[in-house]
């Protein structure tokens, strides 16, 4: 191979990566900016982080988005894996092309249109069944586990395709019963695919703007909902101190996480 | 088979050993999906079907009781009205499909560099694509912003270097809700693209240098037909999602930036016009399940039984 085309790829890799993170190293650059204009640079400061953290609208917020991300993100996992099991497991049954259609089609259908739905759902339920008496931390939940659950049984299903039967086939032939082997051998042998669909569900539940806007009421407000009316009326570099911690944990969280899961597999393969 | 080895195995895959337990796992996604995914679309379609009144629900009831019984009110008004103007579902396709382009010309090198990069570096490298993924999709745009509005640092730094004497308008155009889409789905068109062509066999391109192809005939003949299924699986994983995007052209687009996500955003919270917004959704559901459906069918039948 030419010189030439290795600095292509050089060249490549800089211009890519500088496209990807050149707007967000601006962002948190200007984050620690002291000037009110966002493109005026007036020395630095950390006078918008104290704003951000005096700010009870962004605060409480933050708080609604965690709590409801964690408890879809649990949600999903659960329905998720087994619908996973399901369908890599289960080769015919009774609405199986149902099934995977249902699991399939959230990942295609916009998020308009799952937030719209859900609420003309929730709207005409209330009316006939009383429930829900108002939509809020409930119904977002609710949302956001059911698109959750289409990625983690994605995950599930695909770190099947690659998990040795036969391990599950020792199981059975010594005597255990089937959901002791799912328990004792199967589950924990698709450990990276269960922990990182969770970290995914979490991820897009904290992420989500429009499924919540659809389906929140006035006693609830995520955290990109809260950012979204602010930065409708302007942009301001109080958003800009709250996206350099929000992207500082998820970086951290996102790191340590697949840290965590190459270790484990590094683990696995010095043991095997 | 290897999985028929034991009885066990084979009964165990077929999910008879199972019995009815099977259904434990099947029964919660399956009924959760049922009442929370298929449900709320038979709602849509039906509220599409209605007309939008000054009422709570602002719709009016499919079917009253008259003088003759059980009446409906149900009307393909709105419908029409969507036929009569496809300008929002031509200019989506015409959107997602400028980006997909753009995505496979920006992300094809990057993902071609990473599968050639040495090994060690992969995983890295992969990781950093996927991370500003796992950041919040409004902060990006966000972000975009900042750089591309009048006062914002792009113009700033064009004047700097005297490039323009007046402020050119970056935002609020076609051009930056493109840039928008690009940005935000282009990791979703290198991941696939770097698994087909990490899986390319070198020696290919060797022998086909030994037979004295030049580097781009060899990429031409050999690496990119190679690298074609990747290419359709991003194009794909951009496309779809990219046609009913809401945030980047509402945020990055003008009062002309006209695409679907965007139409139905504004008729439900902006004009209150419930059974308009569940029209258009309806037609877009059609339009993005209706491929799903032909490729699953084709999917089963391949299916050994």
């Amino acid at each position: 191979m030419s010189r030439r085309i290795t600095l292509f790829r050089a060249a490549a890799l800089a211009l890519g990566f500088g496209f990807l993170y050149l707007p967000i190293a601006l962002l948190i650059a200007y984050s620690f900016n002291a000037s009110r204009l966002v493109a005026v640079w007036g020395g630095w400061s950390l006078h918008w982080y104290s704003e951000l953290f005096r700010d009870d609208k962004f605060r409480t917020a933050a708080l609604t988005s965690l709590e409801i991300g964690m408890m879809a993100a649990s949600l999903s996992l659960l329905l998720g894996t087994c619908a996973g099991l399901a369908i890599a497991r289960f080769v015919r049954f009774r609405g199986r092309f149902l099934f995977s259609f249902m699991l399939m089609a959230p990942l295609v259908v916009p998020e308009v249109i799952l937030g719209l739905s859900l609420l003309l759902l929730f709207v005409a339920s209330q009316a006939w069944l009383g429930w829900p008496a108002s939509r809020g931390v409930v119904t977002v939940t609710i949302a956001h586990a059911t698109f959750g659950a289409c990625f983690v049984a994605v995950l599930v299903r695909a770190q099947l395709a690659g998990f040795d039967r036969s391990l599950e086939e020792a199981a059975l032939d010594l005597g255990a019963r089937p959901f002791a082997v799912l328990w004792r051998v199967t589950l924990p042998g698709i450990s990276p695919a269960l922990a990182s669909g969770w970290l995914l569900a979490f991820t897009l539940s904290l992420d989500d703007l429009v499924v919540a806007s659809f389906v929140s009421g006035p006693s609830a407000t995520t955290l990109p909902m809260a950012v979204y009316s602010s930065v409708r009326i302007g942009v301001t570099p109080e958003i800009n101190a709250l996206a350099t911690v929000f992207v500082s944990v998820v970086i951290v969280l996102v790191a340590l996480a697949f840290g965590l899961i190459a270790r484990q597999e590094r683990r696995r393969t010095a043991a095997g | 088979m290897e999985i028929a080895a034991s009885p066990f195995g084979l009964l165990a895959m077929t999910g008879w050993l199972w019995g009815w337990r099977r259904w434990a796992l099947i029964a919660p996604p399956f009924v959760w999906l049922a009442v929370f995914f298929l449900l709320p679309l038979g709602v849509v379609a039906a509220i599409s079907l209605a007309q939008s009144a000054d009422t709570i629900p602002p719709y009016t009831p499919l079917f009253t009781h008259g003088p003759n019984g059980l009446e409906t009110q149900a009307t393909f008004d709105n419908y029409r009205l969507i036929a009569g103007d496809l300008h929002a579902y031509v200019n989506s396709l015409i959107y997602a499909a400028t980006a997909t382009m753009l995505c496979l010309l920006v992300g094809y090198p990057i993902a071609f560099a990473i599968a050639r990069a040495p090994k060690a570096w992969r995983n890295p490298l992969l990781f950093l694509v996927i991370l500003p993924f796992w950041t919040s999709l409004l902060i990006r745009v966000y972000a975009w912003i900042a750089i591309l509005q009048p006062t914002g640092l792009l113009n700033r730094a064009l004047r700097a270097f005297d490039v323009i004497d007046a402020p050119i308008l970056l935002i609020n155009n076609n051009f930056s809700v493109v840039l928008g889409l690009v940005y935000a789905y282009l990791p979703f068109m290198i991941l696939p693209l770097y698994g087909s062509l990490s899986q390319l066999d070198e020696s290919l391109v060797e022998a086909a240098a030994d037979l004295g192809a030049r580097p781009g005939r060899a990429f031409l003949d050999v690496v990119l037909p190679l690298s074609l299924p990747g290419v359709a699986a991003g194009a794909l994983l951009v496309f779809i999602p990219a046609i009913g995007e809401f945030v980047i052209p509402d945020l990055l687009g003008g009062p002309g930036t006209l695409m679907v996500g965007k139409v139905l955003w504004q008729e439900f919270f902006d004009n209150v016009d419930w059974p308009a917004a569940a029209a258009v959704a309806m037609v877009l559901v059609a339009l993005l399940t209706a491929p799903l459906l032909v490729a699953q069918r084709v999917l089963e039948r391949q299916r050994p039984a």
